[in-house]
This record gives C-alpha cells, sequence and structure tokens, in this order.
C-alpha cells in the first residue's frame, strides 16, 4: 500500500481547491462586470458557464472541429446569447428597479437552464482535455494538466480584464457609466451600448470558465445555478464590482472547500465556503476588498 | 372561380364524413365474441425529473400488452392497459391512483416509477385494499410488511447491492474499505446499507466521505482515502459525480484500490464518459443489463434475450434496467389475471404466494414476510473490461 503522506495531502487540496477557485473567481468577475456597469446582479451568470460547456461539446465533439476554432465559435455563440438577453429582457425593462431587473435575470436563468435541457437533453458530456498528458507528480500529489490550463486561462483573463478597464478608453467609459450614468451621458458616452457590451463580455468570460473545466468536471444543463451561486459568494466577499478581490476571494471559497473536504468531513463542505462568507459580511459588510463609501452610493 | 371553390370544400366535407363514418363503422361494430376487457392500471412518471425511468417503462409496458392481445388476450379477454403520467409529482401520482382505482375501477395497478410517488399512494393502495406492484427501488415501499398488505415491488434494494459488493470484497481477501457517497436520497440510503452491513461481513469501514450530487471535483475526498489504509473503495451515487469519482480515482493512482460502484453505474453512457479510465471500475447489476454475457444455460438467458431484441428492434434505442422493472410488474399482473381473474383480493393473494417468477431482475419469490422477492444472488458483479461489461470472477 502506498500511502499518501501528509504534505502529499495538503499539496493535492490546495491543487484542488485552486483550480475550482479559478471558476469561481470567472463566475465572480462576470458578476462584476455587469454589476459595475448596471448595478444589477446577472444571476443568469451560471447559465453563461453551463452553456460554454455544452457549445464547446456541440462545437468540438459533435463537429469535430479543433480546439481554437470550437473555443472561438463557443464564446462568439454565448456572446451572442448574452447580448440577446441584454437587448431582448434587460433593454425593455430599462426604467424598471435594480430589483425587478434582477428578477428578470432570474427568469433567463431559468429559460436558459430550459432550453439547454431541450437542445442537450439531461446527460452529462464529457470534453477531452486540451493536452493529453499523465498528470504531473508534486510531492506526492496529482497536478492534472487540465488544472494548470483553468489555472492560466483565469490569470491570463483577470490580466487583460485590468488592462482592458484601466487603460482602454471604452474600459475607462463602461466604468464612467455606471459610476453616474447622467454624467457620462452627457460627457458623450452612449450608456445603452456600454451596458449591452458589458453582458456580451460577462457571457464571453462565463463561456471561457465553462470550456475550461468540462474536461475536468464534465458539464450538463443545470450545472449552471451551483456555479452561479459559488461565484456570486466569492463576488461578495472579495467586495461587489472589485476584479482582484473576486480573484482572490474565489480562491478563498475553493480553497476552504477542498481543505475542509479533506481535513474535516466533506458533508461540510458547502456550509464551509458560505460560513466564511457570512463571517466576511458580518465583520466587513462591503466585503474584504471593497470600500464602504462607494457601497453606500449604489443602489443596490 | 368561386363554384369551383365550392366545390372543392363539398368534396373535402363528403370525403371527411366518408372516413369518420367508417371508422365509426369499424368501432361500433359489435362483436360477438369478444369478453369484456380485462383492466392494468399503470402510473409512470413518463415526464419531469425522473423520465429517463417511466419512458422506457410505459415502453416496455405498452409493447407486453400489445403482444398479448396479438395472442388473443388474457383467456380470450382483451388486456385494456391504461397508463397514467405523474410527471414525477407525488401529488398528481395520488391523483392518478384515485383515478385507476374508481373511476377506472382497475384490479390491479403497476407503478409508480420513483420511491418519491411510490411512498405517496402506498397508503391509497392498503386503504382502498388494491394490489399495488412499484417499480421504485426503497426499501420502506414494502416494508414494514403488515402495513403494506396490498403493496409489492419489483426493483431490488439497496440492501442487496451492498450485500453483493460485500461478498465480492470478502472472496477477495478485503477488509478495510472506504466509502463515498453522494449527499442526496440516492447515496443517502446507499450509504446506510453499507454502514449497517459492514459489521456482519467484518468489513471496517475506514473512511466515510460524501459529496454533493452537483461537485464538480472529488480529489480532495479521494486523497483523504489515499491516506487511510483502505484496500478499496467505494462510491454511490448516480449523475456525473460517479463518472468524476472514476476519472480522479484514475488520476491520482489508486489503481491498486479497486473502484466498486453502486449499481447506478449500470449504463454503457457511464463506461462511455469514462473513456480508458473505466476498465477494471466494478459493479453489481441485474442481470437485465448483462443478457448477451449471461451463459446459455442461465435460468434468465431466455426472457432477458427476448426483451433485449424485441425491444431494441421497435424502439430503436438500448433497454434500461427500469423497463425491466416494468416487464416484472406487468408479466406480474397478466400471470395473476390469468389465474384467478380480476378480483382484487385474489390477485393480492396469487402475488404473496408467486415464486420462481422468472423476471428481468431476477427469479422472484414473494412470501408473507417479503414482498419484494428478490436477494442478492439476482445480481452480478461485473467488471468494465475493453469498454464494455464483463462478468467478473
Amino acid at each position: 500500500m502506498d500511502q499518501i503522506t501528509l504534505t502529499g495531502q495538503i499539496v493535492q487540496y490546495a491543487i484542488t481547491g485552486l483550480t475550482v477557485g479559478s471558476i469561481y473567481a470567472l463566475v465572480a468577475i462576470g458578476f462584476n462586470i455587469i454589476y459595475n456597469v448596471t448595478e444589477i446582479i446577472n444571476f443568469a451568470q451560471g447559465e453563461f458557464v453551463m452553456l460554454g460547456g455544452l457549445f464547446m461539446v456541440f462545437f468540438s465533439t459533435v463537429l469535430g472541429l479543433p480546439i481554437l476554432p470550437a473555443f472561438g465559435l463557443t464564446i462568439g455563440v454565448v456572446v451572442a446569447i448574452g447580448i440577446m438577453m441584454e437587448r431582448f429582457a434587460i433593454f425593455p425593462a430599462k426604467d424598471a428597479s435594480v430589483l425587478t431587473t434582477i428578477i428578470i435575470t432570474i427568469a433567463c436563468s431559468i429559460l436558459l437552464k430550459g432550453a439547454a435541457m431541450y437542445g442537450w437533453g439531461k446527460d452529462p458530456f464529457a470534453l477531452p482535455p486540451f493536452t493529453d498528458c499523465k498528470p504531473f507528480l508534486v510531492l506526492g500529489a496529482a497536478l492534472f494538466p487540465q488544472s494548470m490550463w483553468v489555472f492560466g486561462t483565469t490569470l491570463v483573463v483577470v490580466f487583460v480584464l485590468t488592462l482592458f478597464f484601466k487603460r482602454t478608453r471604452f474600459g475607462r467609459a463602461m466604468i464612467a457609466s455606471s459610476d453616474n450614468p447622467e454624467a457620462a451621458q452627457l460627457m458623450g458616452i452612449d450608456v445603452k451600448t456600454m451596458v449591452m457590451v458589458s453582458f456580451g463580455l460577462s457571457a464571453a468570460i462565463g463561456a471561457i470558465a465553462g470550456i475550461v473545466i468540462t474536461p475536468i468536471s464534465l458539464m450538463e444543463y443545470d450545472r449552471g445555478a451551483l456555479l452561479g451561486l459559488k461565484g456570486f459568494g466569492a463576488a461578495v466577499l472579495g467586495g461587489l464590482g472589485h476584479f482582484p478581490g473576486a480573484v482572490i476571494a474565489g480562491f478563498v471559497v475553493g480553497l476552504m472547500e477542498s481543505f475542509c473536504a479533506g481535513l474535516l468531513s466533506s458533508g461540510y463542505k458547502d456550509a464551509a465556503a458560505l460560513l466564511v462568507l457570512l463571517l466576511a459580511l458580518f465583520l466587513k459588510p462591503s466585503g474584504l476588498f471593497g470600500s464602504r463609501e462607494v457601497l453606500r452610493m449604489k443602489r443596490f | 372561380m368561386c363554384k369551383q371553390r365550392s366545390f372543392v370544400v363539398w368534396a373535402m366535407g363528403f370525403a371527411l364524413w366518408m372516413v369518420v363514418a367508417g371508422l365509426l363503422g369499424v368501432f361500433a361494430a359489435p362483436d360477438a365474441q369478444a369478453k369484456e376487457p380485462y383492466k392494468i392500471g399503470a402510473i409512470f412518471s413518463v415526464t419531469g425529473g425522473a423520465s429517463f425511468l417511466g419512458e422506457p417503462e410505459k415502453k416496455t409496458a405498452e409493447m407486453i400488452a400489445e403482444w398479448v392481445n396479438a395472442e388473443g388476450g388474457i383467456n380470450g379477454h382483451p388486456l385494456e392497459l391504461i397508463i397514467y403520467d405523474d410527471e414525477t409529482d407525488p401529488t398528481k401520482c395520488n391523483v392518478a391512483m384515485k383515478k385507476l382505482i374508481s373511476q377506472d375501477q382497475v384490479p390491479v395497478i403497476i407503478g409508480p416509477s420513483t420511491s418519491g410517488t411510490s411512498m405517496a399512494v402506498v397508503g391509497v393502495a392498503d386503504k382502498d385494499q388494491v394490489p399495488l406492484i412499484s417499480c421504485a427501488a426503497a426499501k420502506t415501499i414494502v416494508l414494514p410488511v403488515e402495513e403494506r398488505h396490498w403493496v409489492f415491488k419489483v426493483a431490488g434494494s439497496d440492501i442487496h447491492v451492498s450485500q453483493r459488493i460485500f461478498d465480492h470484497m470478502k472472496s477477495k481477501g478485503i477488509s478495510k474499505v472506504a466509502v463515498m457517497t453522494a449527499s442526496d436520497a440516492f447515496g443517502a440510503s446507499g450509504r446506510e446499507e453499507l454502514l449497517a452491513f459492514a459489521p456482519q461481513y467484518g468489513i471496517e469501514i475506514v473512511a466515510d466521505e460524501r459529496y454533493g450530487p452537483k461537485d464538480t471535483d472529488l480529489t480532495a475526498q479521494l486523497t483523504k482515502i489515499k491516506g487511510t489504509a483502505a484496500q478499496a473503495v467505494v462510491n454511490w451515487s448516480i449523475g456525473p459525480t460517479q463518472v468524476l469519482a472514476v476519472k480522479n480515482w484514475r488520476a491520482l493512482g489508486m489503481d491498486n484500490l479497486p473502484l466498486y460502484q453502486s449499481h447506478g453505474f449500470g449504463s454503457r453512457k457511464n463506461i462511455e464518459l469514462c473513456g480508458k479510465d473505466a476498465e477494471g471500475v466494478l459493479c453489481p447489476l441485474a442481470r437485465v443489463n448483462i443478457g448477451r454475457l449471461l451463459a446459455d444455460d442461465h435460468a434468465q438467458k431466455k426472457v432477458i434475450m427476448k426483451y433485449t431484441e424485441a425491444y431494441e428492434k421497435k424502439y430503436n434505442e438500448p433497454i434500461s434496467s427500469f423497463g425491466g422493472h416494468a416487464w416484472d410488474a406487468m408479466y406480474i399482473a397478466v400471470k395473476a389475471l390469468e389465474t384467478v381473474g380480476p378480483d382484487r383480493t385474489k390477485i393480492r393473494g396469487f402475488v404473496e404466494n408467486l415464486t420462481g417468477f422468472v423476471g428481468q431482475h431476477g427469479v422472484f419469490k414473494f412470501s408473507a414476510v417479503d414482498h419484494n422477492g428478490l436477494s442478492k444472488d439476482d445480481l452480478e458483479m461485473v467488471v468494465v473490461k475493453n469498454g464494455d461489461w464483463a462478468i467478473a470472477r
């Protein structure tokens, strides 16, 4: 019997936690983009992840396309769905309160889930890993190549997004439209377009998360809700609207889950992650990195 | 122009009238030879969450009804099968049950498909004294037997599955076992039986891990198991997590700890999803799943092959073990009607004393204390070999 050492176990839990945490982080970022521009929480964010995974299965397994074109097409389709959702469901209700709009996103989430069930059926689907090789062994723990893909993709997405929002005119215009829509409009920013772009961008990030996680976890039509919930937890923990906060909080939630499953009891895994969230909100309601002043200015 | 059109309309109307009249004539023609039909009521979850159970059950029951009628019915009485869809909703199931009893006045009811819907109607069966042959698994459907006088079930129990797994482990000299189960009803029931029967088999449970049915990764649980003295792993879940268990088990290099899955793994779809990682995974299955592997002289070989071939030909899809439940329930009901006629009390008595009925899920031996009639010997331990099932030694 080759039993694994305690160090090996801890490394394994860390790897698992960071992999799952990356996905939570990506979902949380998706929440933040839309929140930053519109102040609404898009509860269909998890469905974008599910759609990303399932469309990737469709393009790469069913149509047999190579990974890169399938990747591009998947993101294209999911972005189109995100934009359509904004055009046909969110935009017509532009005078409604933030809370009403949030409820509309819940309706969209149910609709997308139902459509996916109709289109793909209820069975889970698998996707081959991007690079097919044996897991590496780190201190007795197994590191799957796909985990590295997940991790790497998250870092690239965060880096590119930070550049986009900090350095480009368009990104800064998006931030401006959220801070003060009227002022932004007066400065010549087309706020309506910004809202639409924010949905497209969130959908793209959700799709990326779905594509990279499917080889590890499989994907089926009703996976979105739970991922969305965990991602929302990470977004709140990190401070709504705060990108580095979302990433760190995503990792914290993922690590909490995997260490709790490994060292305490796997039955309490989900409770542990939510407990951290509750504690953090109790002690610092604006989230780990959010600021109280910014929070006070928001409507929701 | 206008005249022409009205002529066409008249002609079409006349043709339609002729067709309707003709059809009515066919159906209304009194047949002096026909005896009154024998009815069987059925409730299946054809739509809703458990449609993967109800759909093949409905198809199987309809196929059998066609066969029986093609062969001249039951003692000359045509068979009338009345199927209601409960949409996997216990309330609707209850309504359908009452409708079958008071409106359709059926002498025997088969189904429902799930444990949840079955539990919603076992009380009705006992109160109104109608024999019910459930297609669901939970042991509480027929236990305690004093309160389930009128209720039978044709699906095996988790008890049999866990006993079969421990039997196999014992024959391999395994005494320390890690258990991982999903935290849904299916996993919880399996966990309960595994923990309850382990001491009887001299097996020590060294790890007892649980996870959510929608979890995306099980490496943490498996890593913990790797750190214990376990000699084998039992995973008990349905859906994607049982595929994840196989993938993560293989990726962590745990080949020296044999992986046993519950009967939930018994679909070829799971082997496909696991790919080559599934090689060597063990699971106990009802023989209906593996008809082609059985020896020619096996008692169930003939009946299983008949079902497998007929169903695949008729519906162009592989059989499932769930459709097998409908086969067993349906033929028990037909046999009862054939022997004792459409009398509720007599049918109940017939089923309770039925032994040696060779069905899809085993050779049933009902008795006053056992309204299930199956045992662990009705399961076969199989192993994944070259991407297909093989009988495990």
